[in-house]
């Protein structure tokens, strides 16, 4: 019953759906304001009814109702409830349903919060993410449909991946998706900006703070899905350039340029055309992201399990979608050049090439995962390209573009001066530069060319971020100090340098060894003494386990104790590794089980990770910039359906 | 103007690119093995009764499909509903190959979620499976009457599959072609 | 800076980036693709030399040896075609075992030993590399006698 009121549920939210794609747009073309209102209503009812069949999905997972055949192959009895709920997108067809609920909801915010733009443009937007809506609950409901039933019932389920049983991993997609289908609404903003031929920099403005909402969500899961790879994997690793990793990273790319695209703008009026098709691409992306993932083309231990139909499906409506885009970027974008200009030394230089830099390294990502299908069908042969490649072609966009932030933050817009700026820049530059040699010579014994640049580049973009802040604090008058906008940036790139620093040096100083243990014994890595000091079974609420007591010290004194696991989870039987990891402030101790050698003897992985934890922390600090950068005062605004500015008064605004 | 139409014009280029993988790549094209050739001999130990024996012998005489599965296999479970409808239509005899498995647990599997097989031969170490070039569960194969295979089937079995491959070779008088 | 100019000058940096880019990448691309290899290619002496490749096939009953207690392990892995020996030090995946798909980087070492510097095997029983896979197909397209182990009734061209 519960299914079927799911499945009825998803079937009105087409039907509201197709009402919030069609009429307003329509509206929107012949002024009609009830038409436009409709989509309001409309978007209001599809979320509404979306969360119905999320909640009966969730509740056939609950209750665990294996007459659902999707319930029956990601569940069972003996799965703990928490994550029988994260089970309803474990897989494709519940993370697909979550995926519109995330559009329906990003929908209603819009159409919420968008009192302050004109009654035409909000219709269009929220037209274009009706048919967006359109195109995902027709996939769900002809190819995807995770109501259908299984008769008879199993009496027990497949049981939940035992990699996805884990509080990491089950929050991990929804912030991804929050933030791929974020970009859902700038994309919607640059259409119906393309539609009504106006692209001022009020839409700059309003299209901001959505942009870097759902950059700031993007930022934490795939922060979240490196530090769980991490400490779940067993292999200490904390990026693969896997697909489906790299998928998530060219979405994220693309939107950190399109945020300071905006941002020119905003402020310029120019730019307009990048940021059109930034807005374009960073949607386009996340879409490609989605149709890699689940239709095959590539495999990945990551991807859902494939099948070509869906693959073809999200291809066209990919292809309908970036196609339609497109043609209407050719079509409008050739008469917004602007004739404004600006110095050489000038933000909008600098912005100028962070954008010709993200997209360069986003190519690059694109390029590198798209390149073994492409040898594949040219005959070639098989091949794939290994995280190497990945680095070498990542970092030849990524060192000038740290560089150039910290240079581009204090360059004022139109034109600098020079003096001014080489006397404020200049100190920490050189500082950077010294201690970057300096201190990995002093802290971890030995310094190198590449090495240097990122120790130093993570110190500049620290040292250049706090510069505005620092100054603002120590302002004695009443002024104002620094707004929320600016503080944003400057918390964001210290993030960033948080993150350049932690990458720097656990990947130039980690020390990895594989080694056979057995109880009693111990080995040395980096300085710490690793000494097995039992091996014993234990059993969790679905699996047993053999647990490893590993005790760690340093020059006699005691450290830490760590508990690394193998387990075997009961249904499906996979062997899962559980890493134990003692952290500080400044590193991670990482121990894994390898394998049974026989004699009593374990392989055991032991990894010393200086300062590791920047990289997740870097992120979390960059989602925070972004956070204080959307509070700013002058996104303040009343959600209210009455002070619906007319499209007249607006346009001459 | 061309600048503004060159990434319409790489889009459609990338699509069409990945059209041609999402074909390629499709495992239910990849060339199929043993086609008009003699199914492997075989003889194994029933599922239910490990004292009697199932083998080619029993294939031979009718056209008869052969599913490779195991209880691990989360494939082998999306199929089986529609196992069960054409072991009720009464059609074609199916014969199982338990692969790689364990007794108890095929055992389960049959009892919980219901047996569409004539019999079950019970290939635990995986052997009779290398024969017959099953490298992966599920595989089903059509077997004709007089032992020659058919069709090979990777993946689960749908009915969109049973329809557009194996109705069309067993209307056609089961001849190998 | 006039817009023309300025026109230029981005026009101009998103080519030289673009163009550095490229080159950095190209070159690293050769030395970086890492080609996959059937087995009974590599037994034919159709194979990359000089350089790391990957191999990948079922690992043959019962072929697993590792002496108690040491981390050296020897295998042999098959295409349903050729066997192959392989020999690998260091932790191996979860779900590495007798008949299921592997694949191994590495390379051919003396007396035809692949040695493999890295061993990957599955996530889950039902995965299996799509290269692994392909190669199977194709070799039990060869297969006239049921296979047994340790007889390399080998086709290769």
């Amino acid at each position: 019953m519960i299914p079927e009121i799911g499945q009825f549920a998803l079937i009105l939210a087409l039907s509201l759906a197709i009402c919030q794609g069609v009429l307003p747009l329509v509206g929107a073309h012949r002024n009609d304001s009830a038409m436009m209102q409709v989509g309001n209503t409309a978007a209001l009812g599809q979320f509404v009814f979306v969360t119905i069949a999320f909640g009966c999905l969730t509740w056939s997972f609950v209750t665990s109702d294996f007459s659902v055949l999707y319930v029956a192959n990601h569940s069972q009895l003996s799965l703990p409830t928490v994550y029988k709920i994260s089970a309803v997108w474990g897989a494709h067809e519940g993370s697909l349903l979550m995926w519109i609920l995330i559009l329906a909801a990003w929908t209603v915010a819009v159409s919420r919060y968008s009192s302050e733009l004109p009654e035409a443009f909000s219709a269009r937007v929220i037209g274009v993410l009706g048919l967006l809506s359109i195109g995902f609950l027709l996939f769900a409901l002809l190819t995807s449909n995770p109501f259908d039933r299984l008769t008879p019932p199993a009496s027990d389920g497949a049981d939940l991946n035992p990699l996805l049983q884990d509080p990491g991993l089950a929050i991990h997609p929804p912030l991804l998706y929050i933030g791929y289908v974020g970009f859902s609404v700038a994309f919607a903003f640059a259409i119906a900006a393309m539609l009504s031929g106006n692209l001022d920099q009020r839409w700059a403005k309003w299209t901001r703070p959505w942009t870097t909402l759902a950059w700031m969500f993007l930022t934490l899961g795939i922060m979240l899905g490196s530090w769980w790879a991490y400490y779940e994997l067993g292999w200490g690793g904390w990026w693969f350039w896997d697909p489906v990793e790299n998928a998530s990273f060219m979405p994220w790319l693309i939107g950190t340029a399109l945020i300071h695209s905006l941002a020119v703008t905003e402020k310029r009026g120019l730019f307009k055309s990048w940021t059109l098709l930034l807005a374009i691409t960073a949607f386009s992306l996340s879409l490609l992201g989605t149709f890699l993932v689940r239709s095959g083309i590539i495999v990945s231990v990551h991807a859902f399990a494939t099948d070509p139909t869906r693959g073809f499906f999200i291809l066209g409506f990919l292809g309908v979608v970036v196609v339609g885009a497109l043609i209407l970027y050719a079509w409008r974008a050739p008469s917004l050049d602007s004739d404004v200009g600006f110095a050489l030394l000038s933000r909008e230089t600098f912005l100028l090439l962070n954008n010709v830099l993200l997209v360069v390294a986003a190519t690059l990502v694109l390029m590198g995962t798209l390149a073994p299908l492409v040898i594949e069908l040219l005959n070639g042969g098989k091949i794939s390209i290994g995280p190497p490649w990945f680095e070498v072609a990542f970092l030849v966009p990524m060192i000038p573009l740290v560089l150039l932030l910290g240079l581009g933050m204090h360059t004022a817009w139109r034109k600098q001066d020079t003096r001014p700026w080489f006397a404020l820049l200049r100190i920490p530059a050189i500082a950077a530069v010294l201690l970057g040699i300096v201190l990995p010579l002093m802290f971890y014994g030995r310094t190198g060319l590449l090495l240097a640049v990122g120790f130093a580049a993570a110190l500049w973009i620290i040292a250049t971020s706090l510069i505005q802040p620092i100054r603002s604090l120590r302002r004695k008058d009443g002024s104002a100090g620094i707004t929320r906008s600016a503080l944003g940036m400057s918390v964001a790139h210290l993030g960033m340098g948080l993150f350049v620093l932690g990458a720097t040096v656990t990947s130039a100083f980690n020390v990895e060894s594989d080694r056979a243990l057995t109880p009693g014994e111990s080995i040395d890595v980096a300085g710490y003494d690793f000494t097995m000091l039992e091996l014993r079974n234990v059993e969790g609420p679905n699996y047993s386990a053999i647990e490893g007591v590993i005790e760690i010290s340093k020059d006699g004194d005691y450290v830490a104790t760590v508990r690394p696991q193998k387990r075997q989870y009961l249904v499906q039987k996979n062997w899962m590794t559980e890493a134990g990891i003692y952290a500080t402030w400044n590193k991670d101790l990482f121990v894994a089980l390898g394998d049974q050698l026989g004699n009593g003897a374990w392989s055991v992985r032991v990894q010393y990770k200086p300062m590791i934890r920047y990289i997740w922390f870097g992120a979390i600090i960059m989602a925070l910039g972004g956070i204080i950068a959307v509070s700013d005062r002058r996104y303040r605004l009343k959600a209210s359906k009455t002070s619906k500015v007319s499209g007249t008064a607006a346009e001459s605004a | 103007m061309s600048r503004y139409v060159l990434p319409l014009l790489a889009v459609i280029a990338l699509i069409l690119f990945l059209m041609v993988g999402l074909k390629r790549g499709d495992p239910r094209a990849l060339p199929s093995p043993f086609i008009g050739k003699p199914a492997p001999q075989f003889e194994l130990p029933t599922l239910k009764d490990p004292s009697a024996t199932i083998g080619s012998q029993d294939l031979e005489g009718n056209l008869a499909l052969v599913n490779v599965w195991a209880t691990w296999c989360v494939g082998c479970r999306a199929e089986h509903p529609f196992l069960l409808e054409l072991a009720a239509r009464d059609s074609i005899p199916i014969y199982g190959i338990n692969w790689r498995d364990t007794r108890p647990e095929a055992l389960r599997w049959i009892d919980q979620l219901g047996d569409p097989y004539i019999a079950s031969g019970f290939d635990g170490s995986g052997r009779v499976g290398i024969d017959w070039g099953v490298y992966g569960a599920p595989e089903t194969f059509l077997v004709s009457a007089d032992g020659v295979v058919l069709h090979k089937h990777l993946g689960p079995l749908s009915k969109e599959s049973w329809e557009s491959d194996f109705v069309p070779l067993i209307n056609g008088g089961g001849a190998a072609q | 800076m006039k817009p023309r100019q300025q026109r230029m000058l981005a026009v101009g940096l998103a080519v030289a980036g673009v163009a550095i880019a490229a080159t950095f990448t190209l070159r690293a691309f050769q030395d970086n693709m890492m080609f996959f290899v059937d087995i009974s290619d590599v037994i034919a002496g159709d194979y990359p030399k000089q350089r790391n490749f990957r191999i990948g096939g079922l690992v043959v009953d019962g072929s697993i040896e590792r002496e108690e207690g040491s981390m050296d392990l020897r295998f042999r892995v098959t295409d349903m075609n050729c066997e192959l020996p392989v020999s690998y030090v260091g932790v191996l995946p979860d779900l590495f075992r007798e008949g299921q798909g592997v694949v191994a980087h590495g390379r051919l070492g003396d007396e035809g030993v692949f040695v493999a510097d890295k061993i990957l095997a599955k996530h889950d029983e039902n995965y299996m590399a799509p290269e692994v896979a392909d190669s199977l197909a194709k070799h039990v397209e060869n297969k006239t006698t049921p296979l047994r182990q340790g007889v390399t009734e080998c086709v290769t061209e």
